[in-house]
């Protein structure tokens, strides 16, 4: 298990390195001088020196690259340009939305793949299989800043149980928060409960010819106890991996459903970063968000070796 | 089973014809405003209602359908140009340092939040159609990559193959005349569901302003400029959104459809 943990460490590294390696390239191809791109056309040549002075771009590339590098490893993200804070600040306040709104999203999307992931299994070929498969596959078209829209309309325009946008902050109560990010969470979540139903179902079925399954119907289990005891714990495997990749993706993709609800997560400020050129807080939310993604993949990688031992001998 | 892929058929076929019409014929000029009739429910004249502007709502989901498709094609051609080849090399090398750079490349690509580079490469580039077409096509590398070496994979241990190899050919040429013909079906599968993720991300990337700039129509865009009106008149929201819904759950059955009729293997499973 030691090997395995510090293998799985060192991938994770070099993830990182080659990740926010490309970052760098790709801030650096921006077209033209880093600085002129920030400050616009209208500049002057010497707010633009002063700018190219202060953002260290006069330093060779490589030699950025590593301050940048060691800067974030100090938990020094840099100076927003727009916003003359610390990048790290306006992050972790920012993180306050995004991340509450990612859970809770997450949250609903398992509440609601679960069961019906389960019946369809467990009704396979039936009325109730065909009615959640259709479902389904009508949630993954849908694309969720319109199913956003729509859920506006009906629960805060026509029912108004639900505030259209906006967060009241944390300071107002935890009942306001929760309301505020309930009809961005359900927007974001069914879409992500529509293909998380869909992999388990299969997974479930997947077992459904393994030894251990017949072995548990032969000793007088139903049907639906030994998808829940022994089925279920098997399928966890593709239904994990899916779920670590949609945690990510709600955490990074609520970059639309933010600008939908006006709400201030993180995927506004990337987009208004981007909008204002502020390539500074760009290049490092972008990183942060990378580092999010990997971090959870290699827990996710993690979660599968404690349940399936044998996982740990082939990585 | 069936029924589904017709069904399937059916819808990308109609958003292929809009598409194609529009070229020579919409019922109205996409580009004509008319503020005396803004936001006027469906009518005769007007099947799905007019917009703010005045301008008929068919027309423009008529020509958006060619935005949409165009985006999505060309974003699949080069996930296949550049994925298939690279995937295909990576079987033909098998545990080779290239293939190891091959799939360490893919899961690095994979590790990035798609929608936040799609909207970092058009930020940097500038907001364009071609550039939502580069931002969604960089990300369909790995996938036919992925695809194209595991199906590759399983077909170099088969015996065809070392009859191949055997008379002389070259692993480059086992790989084009042997390998991706059979490998082909799985393609035309991912493609499809490529085809359909790139229509989403097509229309995500032009409501936030960041795909296709006025005056081309786009799905994604009526969406955004409907926002503010949605109470005044809700048919501006709900028609552009039905037209991606209907598009993609129809590229994603006929996916399914081709899946079941191409590999029966398969069949049973879902």
């Amino acid at each position: 298990m030691q090997r395995f943990l510090l293998r799985r460490l060192v991938s994770l590294a070099l993830s990182l390195l080659a990740a926010s390696l490309a970052i760098f390239l790709v801030i650096e191809v921006v077209p033209g001088d880093p600085a002129s791109y920030m400050l616009g056309l209208n500049a002057s040549p010497e707010t633009v020196a002063a700018l190219r002075d202060q953002l260290g771009l006069n330093a060779a590339p490589p030699a950025r690259y590593l301050a940048w590098l060691g800067g974030m490893i100090r938990g020094d993200f840099g100076i927003s340009y727009t916003y003359k804070v610390p990048v790290a600040d306006l992050v972790l306040q920012r993180l306050q939305v995004s991340l509450p709104l990612a859970l809770y999203a997450l949250a609903l999307t398992a509440m609601l793949a679960f069961p019906a992931g389960l019946v369809a299994a467990a009704r396979r070929g039936r009325a109730a299989d065909a009615a959640v498969m259709g479902a389904t596959q009508l949630g993954i078209a849908l694309p969720n800043f319109w199913f956003a829209m729509l859920l506006v309309l009906v629960f805060s325009l026509h029912w108004q149980v639900f505030p259209a946008g906006g967060f009241p902050g944390w300071d107002s109560g935890l009942g306001a928060g929760i309301a505020a990010l309930t009809l961005p969470a359900v927007a974001l979540a069914l879409p992500q409960a529509a293909i998380l139903a869909r992999v388990l179902r299969s997974a479930l079925i997947e077992t459904e010819g393994q030894d251990y399954i017949r072995t548990a119907r032969a000793k007088g289990l139903t049907r639906g106890q030994t998808m829940l005891r022994h089925a279920l714990r098997n399928a966890m495997i593709p239904v994990m991996t899916i779920l670590g990749m949609q945690f990510s993706f709600l955490l990074a993709g609520a970059i639309i459903i933010e600008n939908v609800f006006y709400l201030p997560g993180l995927g506004r400020l990337i987009f208004q970063a981007i909008t204002q050129r502020d390539l500074i807080v760009v290049e490092s939310v972008v990183m942060i968000l990378v580092f999010a993604v990997i971090l959870v993949t290699f827990l996710v990688d993690l979660a599968y070796a404690a349940i399936d031992p044998r996982l740990r001998r082939r990585a | 089973m069936k029924a589904s892929l017709y069904l399937g058929l059916a819808l990308a076929l109609a958003a292929l014809l809009a598409a194609a019409a529009s070229l020579i014929w919409t019922p109205h000029d996409v580009t004509a405003l008319s503020i005396a009739d803004k936001l006027k429910p469906p009518s005769a004249g007007h099947w799905l209602g007019t917009d703010h502007f005045g301008r008929d709502i068919a027309s423009m989901l008529m020509a958006g359908a060619r935005t949409s498709i165009a985006v999505a094609l060309v974003a699949v051609g080069i996930g296949m140009g550049f994925g298939v080849p690279l995937g295909l090399l990576a079987a033909a090398r098998h545990g080779s340092i290239v293939d190891e750079a091959v799939m360490r490349g893919n899961d690095l690509i994979f590790a990035f939040p798609s929608l936040v580079i799609a909207i970092l490469i058009t930020a940097v580039f500038g907001p364009s159609a071609v550039n939502a077409i580069l931002a969604i096509g960089i990300f369909n590398i790995p996938v036919f990559a992925r695809v194209a070496r595991g199906g590759a994979l399983s077909l170099w241990t088969l015996d065809f193959i070392r009859a191949a190899e055997v008379a002389g050919k070259g692993p480059a040429r086992i790989s084009a005349e042997h390998i991706l013909p059979n490998i082909a079906s799985l393609l035309i599968v991912q493609g499809t569901i490529q085809f359909s993720l790139g229509i989403l991300a097509e229309a995500g990337l032009s409501y936030v302003g960041l795909g296709a700039q006025p005056p081309t129509p786009s799905w994604g865009r009526m969406l955004a400029e409907a926002q503010t009106m949605v109470t005044l008149a809700p048919h501006v929201a709900i028609f552009p959104g039905l037209a991606i819904v209907l598009t993609v759950f129809g590229l994603n059955l006929l996916g399914d459809g081709l899946r079941d009729r191409l590999d029966p293997r398969l069949r049973a499973r879902t």
